[in-house]
């Protein structure tokens, strides 16, 4: 029993973080109607960021996202200005393609910098933990979910507080009524891309300081990513939030009662279940046309 | 003889009633108009009976059989066609495969076979000169004009025999040549049996086309009658210049 | 003109087959054969993925599943049946499709509730969810080690010490049979009833239905065909191999790579997938081959990708046809842009219309102009 709780109480606290990971790739498909196939692979080009910031400049895993939040929101807008805008005509299907062309050359040049080999982010409270009753925590994982939570919270206040997430929330309703009552959908895309990918460098550190990594990592967290967008609904920033913690804590109770070998099975059965029940996700609408 | 009717229809989107217990009647071998102003819930009572959405209440009668909530091509199998305010054709298909379309037949041998050599093809040939666009044939559909792809559309819902056809706005954004094109060819199919139930904000083309016109308003039939009957009714007046 | 239409094309057809037959008895350096096989197996599967994808307008990226089911199933049956090397395992391959084929049922039923992006992620999903089993049903796959298929020994002693250019030779005959069956599937296809409803539902699903396309089970079968090939093309790709694993045979790239090639010779086209399938599979393992470090050919091949998506967007063959369209109507009328006679029909040459209650209305219809 104890072990159960214990497993749901890393289930959230993981959760938290690929809340964080998942909610750039559900705005950026609300805004634009676009795959980020790459978001795995800019997730662990944040991980990367971190870990050279702290090997090479001794900066702290935290206080480096002041650095690598702000040039992963730069290279964001930059693939969206340089890539993605120029695709006029079937642009899911081509920005998933030009999306995974950027992931390919992510893990590429990764693998140049880096190696293929496994590499794990180091700081005191990654190794050291605190006891709650029975439960020992670890620092690093309440730390990345508060991080969550706080980064959460921003986007929160961003898109609902300020004309900015105005913009962004009415191009997610209706890309051409944006246009025409004079939002430039174009920069507010840009912008939006941009946000997605540097909330990556925070996510990506906070998996990296609990995870293992190398290059080749993007591909198992992207298929995570696309299956949380799934369930929650494509373009629901809540429905990505629920179905990131409940797929965490469910993953982590099923390593404990069961196997750890098939905890993502159960990961990805859930998907199929939900999709049988409902298409459109927990809180999505249905894609058709009807006129 | 009545073949299509509508009871206490309703239907509600969130809160507002885009029909509100309407009920209408489409005698067989007439041409019906169904005018109002906009937001009256003509489009929304053609989705009702061509399967398209679902009532809330009430029931929809075709030639004798309940066709309440039936699918959109249970429908069009049954034989009511109809075309759609801003036409859907398929516009990556020439003109001459998007009569085929239309012209389903579900056998294995059907669905397998060609449909270039067929009888098909003679007659979805016939129905384009019929229309007036068989130098089209090998057009792509997209790149039609407006009127054209109206033209298309009716075309092709013919290719399956329909008993009744419905049209939403034909004449709408079409020129005055069109139009009167137009106005020929449904006369002409009338003739032959068919029986048309016709939205429209185009007067004229009701007035001179029509034997009967039912008039609606918030979702409701408020008059019923002969075109110059119609025109008098003080409550279709209201009902146009109240708003 | 019409003449050039009627032979010329069986005989260009007929001459691209006697260059398919001859490359490899002329150029028989196993280098090129070898790169020449895997163009070939790619061409089958991309061209399998059109019928799909090309035709419905529904994009699958999950057919990597399909295409490791195929080789793990000729793999396991070769090690159940202790299947000998030589042609046996090939005329499995069939057999190998199909069992992907079986798979696709539920699967693509699953997947076909969603439309649209969500379809896609959810076949990516389909995709990862049948990797993991690879993974994890060991008594079956054998994990991650992965299984050896057996060794084709009558043709020269493989790939240590024979002669390779023959070793090829018959894997390369086997992808091209592929090929050609894949592109005569698409062929008949797009030429039947039922190629056109799912034509149709590419343009407008809902309409299509209404007028009654069978959309459901249309969709269906169209994805289980292209599993079929996938599979065909995974069983293939692992007896030349020589083994099955995991990340091989179960690989995200697969999808990319068929989608891309798709993309770059024409989607929806028949002749489109099998095009970019040779000219990228080509360029691809000349990447591979020339820039042997890990990163490097990976930065080499996602530029590739860029490149070709972002100065051709729509294809090959569609940007030639439509340069031959071009050409075709100079000197005649641009049948969309002028109000164009149409043929005015006599009466007395008018054939009679099937249809009873038009008859006799067909002659008089005919219009001076076509409405615009």
């Amino acid at each position: 029993m104890e072990l159960i709780i214990d497993a749901i109480i890393t289930g959230i606290l993981t959760g938290g973080v690929y809340a964080l990971m998942a909610s750039g790739l559900t705005l950026v498909f609300g805004v634009m109607e676009i795959i980020n196939i790459a978001q795995g692979a800019f997730v662990i080009l944040g991980a990367y960021l971190s870990y050279a910031l702290a090997q090479h400049f001794h900066i702290d895993l935290f206080l480096g996202l002041l650095i690598t939040m702000p040039v992963m929101f730069v290279l964001g807008v930059l693939i969206q200005v340089l890539f993605i805008r120029p695709l006029k005509r079937d642009r899911t299907m081509l920005s998933i393609l030009v999306t995974f062309a950027v992931a390919l050359i992510i893990e590429g040049v990764l693998t140049i910098l880096f190696t293929a080999n496994i590499v794990t982010l180091k700081a005191p409270y990654i190794t050291q933990s605190f006891r709650i009753g029975n439960f020992y925590l670890s620092y690093i994982y309440v730390y990345g979910f508060l991080l969550s939570v706080v980064l959460l919270a921003g986007l929160y206040l961003l898109l609902y507080r300020t004309k900015f997430g105005q913009s962004v929330r009415a191009s997610m309703l209706n890309r051409t009524a944006a246009q025409l009552i004079g939002i430039d959908v174009e920069r507010v895309s840009a912008l939006t891309f941009g946000i997605g990918v540097a909330l990556t460098a925070a996510g990506g550190m906070a998996f990296g300081a609990t995870t293992a990594f190398n290059p080749g990592s993007s591909y198992d967290l992207i298929s995570r990513l696309l299956t949380i967008i799934v369930l929650g609904g494509m373009g629901s920033l809540s429905g990505a939030l629920i179905a990131s913690l409940g797929m965490l804590i469910i993953e982590n109770v099923t390593a404990v009662v069961w196997s750890p070998t098939w905890s993502s099975t159960v990961f990805f059965v859930l998907l199929v279940v939900i999709l049988i029940l409902r298409p459109q996700g927990l809180l999505g609408k249905l894609e058709g046309r009807k006129q | 003889m009545t073949i299509l009717e509508v009871r206490n229809a309703s239907k509600a989107f969130g809160g507002i009633h885009a029909l509100n217990d309407c009920s209408i009647s489409v005698e067989a071998g007439k041409i019906t108009g169904l005018i109002g102003p906009n937001g009256s819930g003509k489009t929304t009572l053609f989705n009702v009976i061509t399967g398209y959405e679902k009532v809330d209440a009430g029931e929809v009668h075709y030639d004798g059989r309940t066709i309440t909530n039936a699918t959109p091509n249970k429908v069009f199998a049954m034989g009511i066609g109809r075309t759609f305010q801003l036409t859907r054709i398929f516009p990556r298909l020439s003109v001459l495969e998007n009569m085929h379309v239309s012209a389903q037949r579900h056998s294995l041998r059907g669905l397998l076979g060609g449909w270039s050599r067929s009888n098909e093809r003679q007659r979805a040939l016939e129905l384009l000169e019929f229309v007036g666009i068989a130098a089209l044939k090998d057009a792509q559909a997209g790149n039609l004009s407006y009127g054209q792809k109206k033209l298309l559309e009716f075309a092709f819902i013919l290719i399956a025999e329909p008993k009744v056809i419905l049209l939403d706005e034909p004449a709408g954004g079409v020129n005055p040549t069109m139009i009167n094109h137009l106005q020929s060819r449904i006369q002409e199919l009338n003739k032959q049996g068919i029986t048309f139930l016709i939205v429209e904000h185009n007067m004229e083309f009701i007035m001179q086309l029509c034997d009967t016109v039912t008039v609606m308003h918030r979702g409701t039939k408020i008059a019923e009658g002969t075109p110059a009957n119609v025109r008098q009714n003080p409550a279709v007046l209201e009902a146009y210049l109240g708003d | 003109m019409i003449t050039a239409r009627k032979y010329g094309k069986p005989v260009g057809l007929l001459a691209l087959l006697g260059v398919a037959i001859a490359f490899p008895l002329v150029f028989s350096d196993p280098t090129y054969t070898t790169i020449a096989v895997f163009a070939l197996i790619f061409a089958s599967a991309a061209s399998g993925w059109n019928i799909f994808a090309g035709y419905t307008g529904y994009i699958a990226l999950g057919h990597a599943a399909y295409f490791g089911i195929g080789a793990y199933a000729l793999a396991i049956i070769c090690q159940r049946y202790n299947i000998p090397g030589g042609w046996e395992p090939i005329y499995l391959i069939p057999l190998c499709g199909l069992i992907a084929g079986v798979f696709a049922i539920p699967l693509g039923a699953i997947a076909l509730r969603t439309r649209r992006h969500t379809f896609i992620v959810v076949t990516i999903a389909t995709f990862f969810i049948v990797q993991l089993m690879a993974f994890n049903l060991r008594g079956l796959t054998n994990g991650s080690t992965g299984l050896d298929m057996p060794i084709p020994f009558q043709w020269g002693a493989g790939y240590q010490g024979g002669n390779q250019s023959i070793y090829n030779l018959p894997f390369y005959f086997t992808a091209l049979a592929l090929t050609i069956v894949a592109l005569a599937v698409s062929w008949f296809i797009r030429h039947s009833k039922y190629g056109l409803g799912l034509l149709a539902i590419r343009d407008d699903e809902d309409r299509a239905r209404g007028l009654g396309v069978r959309t459901g089970s249309s969709k269906l079968s169209a994805f289980v065909i292209s599993a079929i090939f996938a599979g065909m093309a995974g069983a293939l790709f692992a007896y030349f191999i020589g083994s099955v694993q995991p990340q091989f045979d179960f690989d995200p790239l697969f999808d990319l790579s068929i989608a891309l090639m798709t993309f770059l010779g024409g989607i929806g086209t028949r002749a489109g997938p099998i095009l970019g399938a040779l000219v990228l599979e080509f360029a691809q393992q000349w990447l591979t081959l020339y820039f042997t470090q890990d990163g490097l050919y990976l930065i080499l091949y996602g530029v590739l990708f860029l490149v070709v998506i972002l100065l051709l967007p729509r294809g090959v063959i569609p940007s030639l046809q439509e340069l031959w369209a071009k050409g075709r109507a100079r000197g005649r009328i641009g049948p969309l842009v002028l109000p164009v006679k149409t043929p005015v029909m006599s009466a007395g040459t008018t054939s009679p219309p099937t249809a009873t209650r038009m008859t006799g209305q067909a002659g008089e219809t005919a219009h001076e102009e076509v409405p615009r």
